[in-house]
């Protein structure tokens, strides 16, 4: 069938700049651009190329533009490109359409409708460089109460497990297999010398890198993928997946071709094979049997870690995690729809679940309203880009944050969406041997470190500004918010006033 | 306690995690025999020992019985609930009674023989690798879904209570089954079975297989291993490693 589906983007090769090195020939993993033997010359296959733009970086003469096909069709708001192009694939296949990374709709970022307040003359601002600026984070279940001994002032309470993090920014599931080995040692170091978390995903630790287990989550998920005693005692905490923001009530298929000899023996199933993660957890159909995996868990580590829930952020997420709380879950995860994947299919991807803002907004106000707030740390995930939205979630009443696009991008992702393809050309989502190289685990985790290092010295300066010396005092402090552009309703949801007010 | 390799108890209404601390505190000091008498629905017994020790279970063992188990022999005299066996990943389970939903669920190593009916979804995605290969032997029948997402590993379903002429029930049998086998002993219809598996006869090699897994269920139980062996039994196989390749675009 001929394909009606037009070029996505234009590759500009300047004749003047281009020097006939056949770079990106090499760079491109999506066979977009060529080396035409006959004419002596570099050319592109423009139909093929995604936009991923790892050409345009590594060309040595910058003779690369990739620009938008502006496909110029009659003006329509509701017949858009995109609409068309969805469209014209499935008329060509019959078939769903798959795609990866989060939500790329323009619903509102409520991030970008919320500001922080600053200390003015009546309470000074603290300069993070001279004075003590404390980050730490205890992830676990508080006691409703705490006693001391009053003889030596030691705690009498017996607490339930924490672990700390000197940021409470940790890097979100993605598995090995979605991503590569290189990929997931980068984030392992990151975590490590960061002194926060990363979290295998679903797909199972590789054994090379068990001794970054105090630094590592470990999932378990519908698949059961690797999951066996060693490894619920490699990490420091145990995750219940449910769901996730990019695909909430859907499972997970690995494609066979991205099941290589490793990533087989990680996930303990034959190569090659489709890997099938059910859509739910066939031992989990109600609040009582999750309680009963959440104890399950809890007793395969003798109850010394944190057992965790990760959820996607839908319409009764509130009610959900006060289920998931009183079920036994130490940490609850919210995972909002711009939270991004591997794989899903994009009409889920984009039309399923809630923006994370809102979701963690009415789940902390009502685990408040309910008197368990502290039962549980809250995570939250889906879409955070920087630091500002860092602290704008931590004042909305989460203990800490998961990135998972972020860091990718800190490792060179562009966002092309191509992630489901295995041929990621930045050698991040893809488990072939020549693109994996691409990611080298000494400079991954120098950038990832470095990012981290970065958001830390901001969320200081932040806190600083606003006159706190401990990230703890602005945990749930909606009032260091306000709103811009928001609605009553809105506003009433977050719990903000409007700016001004 | 009695004996001087073996720790008896009395379940009564221990919780189950004052059970579970008993037995870790019993292995770690080098128990290798444990007798459970009346035990009323205490779950995960067995999750967390990782030692090759006997247990010996009087009564009826809550849910999730030898969830993540990594080593231990359970052999309960009596009928199990839910979740026996639910990811487990080495050792056997013996059951001189029927179990309840998700038996054997996403077991990747192991034995698990009941000796009469199962419930639903029982051995969900349970898989296989290398020498690693769970194997899961029913006297009864079972309810729906069972084998469903199989993935590897060996089911073996024998039908020893139906009367004559009488089929197993259960429906959506091996749905998404991309791995694995399962020997049938009995009659199904087509409808029963997921869109995913084949059916054959089996040849010499299932054969080999089913003497050694029969044989093994005929031991425990008291059967004659050659009579059972002499059933009629169908093979059912997942007809393609990746069941769902043709759903997308991109
Ligand atoms: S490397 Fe990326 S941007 Fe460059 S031609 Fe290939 S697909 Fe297009
Ligand atoms: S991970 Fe790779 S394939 Fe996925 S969006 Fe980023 S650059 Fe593209």
């Amino acid at each position: 069938m001929k394909t009606y589906i037009p070029n996505k983007f234009i590759v500009d090769r300047d004749p003047e700049r281009c020097i006939q090195c056949q770079v990106c020939v090499n760079q491109c993993s999506f066979d977009a651009n060529y080396y035409d033997a006959e004419d002596d010359e570099v050319k592109s296959r423009e139909e093929n190329c995604v936009g991923c733009h790892r050409c345009v970086v590594f060309c040595p003469t910058q003779a690369l533009t990739i620009r938008k096909n502006p496909l110029d069709y009659r003006e329509n708001f509701n017949w858009r490109p995109e609409v068309i192009e969805d469209i014209l694939k499935q008329a060509e296949s019959g078939a769903m359409i798959l795609t990866g990374m989060g939500n790329d709709k323009g619903y509102r970022v409520y991030w970008d409708h919320l500001v922080l307040n600053a200390s003015q003359v009546t309470n000074p601002s603290i300069d993070p460089l001279r004075e003590p600026m404390e980050l730490t984070t205890y992830l676990g279940s508080k006691p409703d109460k705490v006693e001391l001994d009053s003889n030596n002032l030691k705690l009498k309470t017996k607490l339930a497990p924490q672990v700390k993090l000197d940021i409470p920014v940790i890097f979100a599931a993605m598995s090995y297999g979605a991503v590569s080995i290189n990929v997931h040692e980068s984030l392992a170091r990151a975590a490590t010398e960061a002194g926060t978390l990363w979290n295998t995903g679903e797909g199972g630790l590789h054994s090379k890198l068990y001794k970054y287990g105090a630094n590592t989550i470990v999932q378990v998920a519908s698949g059961r993928f690797g999951v066996h005693q060693n490894y619920l005692d490699a990490g420091s905490i145990v995750e219940i997946k449910i769901g996730q923001g990019a695909k909430p009530g859907i499972g997970g298929h690995l494609p066979g071709e991205k099941v290589s000899s490793e990533v087989s023996l990680t996930r303990m199933i034959p190569q090659g094979t489709d890997a099938l993660s059910p859509a739910p957890q066939h031992d989990i159909y109600s609040i009582e049997d999750l309680a009963q995996l959440v104890y399950s868990l809890k007793e395969a580590t003798n109850y010394e870690k944190p057992i965790s829930v990760k959820i996607a952020a839908v319409h009764n997420s509130a009610a959900i995690a006060s289920g998931m709380v009183r079920a036994g879950a130490d940490i609850i995860v919210l995972d909002g729809f711009r939270g991004g994947t591997g794989a899903t299919p994009k009409i889920i991807r984009d039309n399923v679940g809630i923006p994370i803002e809102l979701a963690l907004a009415s789940v902390d106000s009502r685990l408040r309203a309910e008197g368990i707030r502290n039962r549980a740390s809250i995570v939250v995930s889906g879409g955070i880009r920087n630091s500002g939205d860092v602290a704008k979630a931590i004042a909305l009443g989460a203990d800490a944050v998961y990135i998972g696009t972020a860091a990718l991008v800190a490792l060179g992702c562009t966002l092309c969406q191509q992630c489901h393809t295995g041929k990621c050309a930045w050698g991040i989502c893809t488990n072939n041997l020549t693109l994996t190289k691409r990611i080298n685990p000494d400079i991954g985790s120098r950038r990832l470190a470095n990012l981290l290092r970065g958001w830390s010295l901001e969320l200081k300066d932040i806190l600083g500004g606003m006159g706190l010396n401990a990230l703890e005092s602005l945990r749930g402090n909606r009032l260091s918010l306000r709103g811009i552009g928001l609605t009553d309703t809105e506003l009433k949801i977050l719990g903000v006033k409007m700016a001004g007010d | 306690m009695s004996g001087n390799n073996t720790f008896s108890l009395k379940v009564e209404e221990l919780s189950h995690r004052a059970l579970n601390a008993k037995l870790r505190e019993a292995v770690a000091n080098g128990i290798q025999r444990i007798e459970l008498r009346e035990v009323y629905g205490q779950r995960y017994i067995g999750t967390d020992l990782n030692k090759p020790v006997q247990i010996e279970i009087y009564g009826t063992p809550g849910n999730d019985m030898g969830a993540f188990m990594n080593g231990p022999s359970i052999v309960v005299h009596g009928n199990v609930q839910d979740g026996s066996g639910n990811t487990m990943d080495d050792g056997v389970i013996v059951v001189h009674g029927h179990a309840g939903d998700i038996t054997g669920l996403a077991a990747r190593g192991g034995k698990i023989f009941i000796k009469e009916d199962v419930g639903y979804r029982v051995g969900i995605h349970m898989k296989e690798y290398g020498e690693k290969k769970p194997l899961l032997v029913i006297g009864g029948t079972a309810q729906d879904f069972l084998g469903e997402y199989m993935a590897g590993g060996t089911l073996v379903l024998l039908g020893l209570n139906l009367k004559e002429n009488e089929g197993h029930k259960a429906r959506f049998i091996g749905t998404g089954m991309h791995g694995g086998v399962i020997y049938l002993r009995g009659n199904v219809e087509d409808f029963q079975l997921g869109k995913e598996v084949g059916v054959v006869e089996p040849d010499d090699n299932d054969y080999t297989v089913l003497q050694s897994a029969v044989g093994e269920f005929a031991s425990y139980f008291d059967y004659d291993a050659e009579e059972l062996l002499k059933g009629k039994f169908l093979k059912l196989f997942p007809l393609s490693s990746r069941p769902y390749g043709r759903l997308y675009t991109h």
